[in-house]
């Protein structure tokens, strides 16, 4: 088992290497001089030459990874064009909102789609797998700002139960913080719900035709431990599997749902510096981001042992 | 790695054979028809734009800002004679008319659809075949394409937009690429099984050349999967697209786009939400109607991947 999880680890350092490869080359492969475009319109040829070199862009590039790739993996991300700060100082103030807007968006989605797509399998063809696999297609079509303004409109501005934007530090009192959470993360699961929900009706549809399913029943279990213990648990491996997948749409979601509520997390960070064109900031953005896809991904396949005990490394 | 694992991209079979009357199928699939029937429709709207009863999308009018939908507008024609505009769906803040906006709005997001799915599906069919027939390049294409996809596919398209000044060619450069890997993925899994065929391994030994055993025996294979795979590429992209103007880094904010129409609409959201309610309703039914027609064309002609899905 730890040889497996040392080495599925080791097999994440080519993948990681490729996308540092072209976060690098990022800057690099841009038609024009990134020296000009980080110095703006208006600068002078001196204003660019000092910044070229204070990017290291006089460099040859084999030099200039090596030396990029060193201070990064030293958590040395570079400073902030637009900030003015260091990025990694600027990456850890924003995580927090982030955090808990994926944290709150995970749990949400699981506990909603999991009995929904249990229960539209176990009632296949019936008006609830109907209205299941109808909501599914739609949250994969209905954009994520769309869901969010009509969530704000109707229980922030017509309801008035919630707070209608913003973001409230944890440590400034819980309640204030889940109240300004609730909208963004429900906003963000939908699309999550769909994907989840949808694999689990699909995978729990699979094994409610197998000998065992039947022999619980012939036992006399009760049919809602036939669902659980018997049914889901068997279907378990692909929904995590989706689960971890789906971390890629969250994590675009995330940039989304945080413009639309105003949450200063990481995703606001990206739009940001995409606008100002703040190179720094965005390669570590991206980094992060697939990191953190990555090794999510990495945890995914090694509780499969956990959901299956059959699966054996 | 399981990201391999991705469901859309489980096809290790060849297609079944596309069977005579296929039209009919198609016909006969409710998915299709109505998902077909949403699109013609939005491709004759943006088509027709101009007779639609639309104004300039791009005219801006200082003195009918933020009108309600229904407002009514008195204009003075060249001749003298007046006649009156009715702001179907309002106007924005710097008064142009949300319809019009709207309208030619079908037109950029369905030119962008389009043309990601063909150039993604024509770029990733040539890197798929070469991957999966020539061995010594598979190993580095397929590292390359496990790197590009775990970066997810919001963030690589606004790191590419970030790279080059906003408008459409960047904008359809930044949504091409995430899409790429999945189009190699398939038409390479798909590439690998046709070469275990013993019509191929036939092929082989009557000693046909290998450009023509591509065109004849193997590309034929990956149309099916490659229309259905296309479809889903095009109601992506359309979002995408959408997203990033929203955000204020796709097309340049004039330009009527969906994501546009919505991003100016965003100030004034608490008292204006007409502004972001009408190019909602219109993304969200154009994505679904492809969606749609995506669902009902893998069913039809791909049910071996429908089954695994």
């Amino acid at each position: 088992m730890l040889a497996y999880v040392l080495r599925r680890l080791a097999a994440t350092i080519p993948v990681m290497l490729i996308v540092a490869v072209l976060v690098f080359l990022m800057l690099r492969l841009t038609p024009s001089d990134p020296a000009a475009i980080i110095a703006g319109d208006n600068a002078n040829s001196e204003q660019v030459a000092e910044i070229r070199k204070r990017l290291g862009l006089d460099q040859p590039i084999l030099t200039q990874f090596a030396i990029w790739s060193g201070k990064t993996l030293q958590g040395d991300l570079g400073e902030s064009f637009f900030f003015k700060k260091q990025v990694t100082e600027l990456i850890l103030d924003r995580l927090e909102p982030t955090l808990s807007l994926a944290a709150l968006t995970i749990v949400l989605a699981v506990v909603i789609a999991i009995p929904l797509g249990v229960l539209a399998a176990y009632r296949h063809g019936g008006w609830l797998d109907r209205i299941v696999m109808g909501f599914s297609v739609l949250g994969f079509s209905v954009p994520v700002f769309v869901i969010g303004y009509l969530l704000i409109y109707v229980f922030a501005i017509e309801l008035n139960w919630l707070p209608v934007q913003g973001y409230q530090r944890i440590e400034q009192g819980a309640w204030g913080w889940l109240q300004r959470l609730i909208l963004p993360a429900l906003t963000l699961s939908v699309i999550y719900v769909a994907l989840i929900a949808r694999i689990t009706r699909t995978s729990v549809l699979e094994v409610m035709n197998e000998d065992y399913i039947r022999t619980a029943r012939a036992k006399g279990q009760t049919e809602g431990r036939v669902l659980t213990r018997h049914a889901l648990a068997n279907a378990a491996v692909p929904i995590v599997t989706v689960i971890g997948l789906g971390v890629a749409l969250l994590i675009g979601g995330v940039v989304v749902t945080e413009s639309v509520y105003t949450i200063p997390g990481l995703g606001r960070l990206t739009v940001d510096a995409v606008l100002a064109r703040d190179y720094p900031t965005i390669q570590a953005v991206i980094l992060l981001f697939s990191l953190a896809y990555v090794l999510i991904n990495l945890v995914v396949d090694i509780t499969y042992t956990f959901f299956d005990p059959r699966i054996r490394y | 790695m399981s990201i391999e694992a991705l469901p859309a991209e489980i096809a290790e079979g060849p297609p079944t054979r596309r069977q005579a009357g296929t039209v009919r199928m198609l016909a006969r699939n409710p998915s299709v028809v109505i998902g077909a029937t949403i699109v013609a429709f939005l491709a004759i709207i943006g088509l027709l734009a101009p007779m639609l009863g639309t104004i300039d999308p791009a005219e801006i009018n200082p003195v009918f800002r933020n009108k309600m939908p229904g407002a009514e507008r008195t204009i003075r024609n060249e001749d003298g004679t007046k006649s009156t505009f009715v702001h179907r769906f309002g106007t924005d803040s710097l008064g142009r008319d949300i319809y019009s906006r709207v309208v030619y709005g079908a037109r950029v997001s369905l030119v962008i659809g389009v043309t990601v799915a063909a150039l993604s599906v024509a770029i990733g069919l040539v890197i798929g075949l070469v991957a999966g027939y020539v061995r010594w390049l598979d190993g580095i294409i397929m590292r390359f394409m496990d790197g590009l996809m775990a970066i997810p596919a919001i963030l690589l398209a606004m790191g590419v937009v970030s790279l080059s000044r906003a408008g459409l060619l960047a904008v359809v450069v930044a949504i091409v690429i995430p899409e790429i890997p999945r189009v190699v993925r398939l038409v390479r899994a798909i590439v690998l099984s046709i070469r275990e065929e013993p019509y191929v391994e036939a092929a082989i030994t009557v000693g046909t050349p290998t450009p023509t055993l591509l065109v004849r025996h193997v590309l034929p294979n990956t149309v099916a999967p490659l229309i259905v795979q296309g479809t889903f590429i095009c109601a992506s992209a359309i979002l995408i697209e959408a997203i990033l103007s929203f955000l204020g880094i796709g097309i340049p904010p004039e330009t009527p786009t969906w994501g546009n129409i919505m991003a100016e609409g965003r100030a004034l959201f608490r008292i204006y939400p007409h502004n972001i309610f009408y190019p909602g309703v219109c993304l969200a039914f154009a994505v679904l109607a492809i969606n749609m027609l995506g669902d009902g064309l893998r069913d039809t002609l791909d049910p071996r991947f429908a089954k695994r899905v």
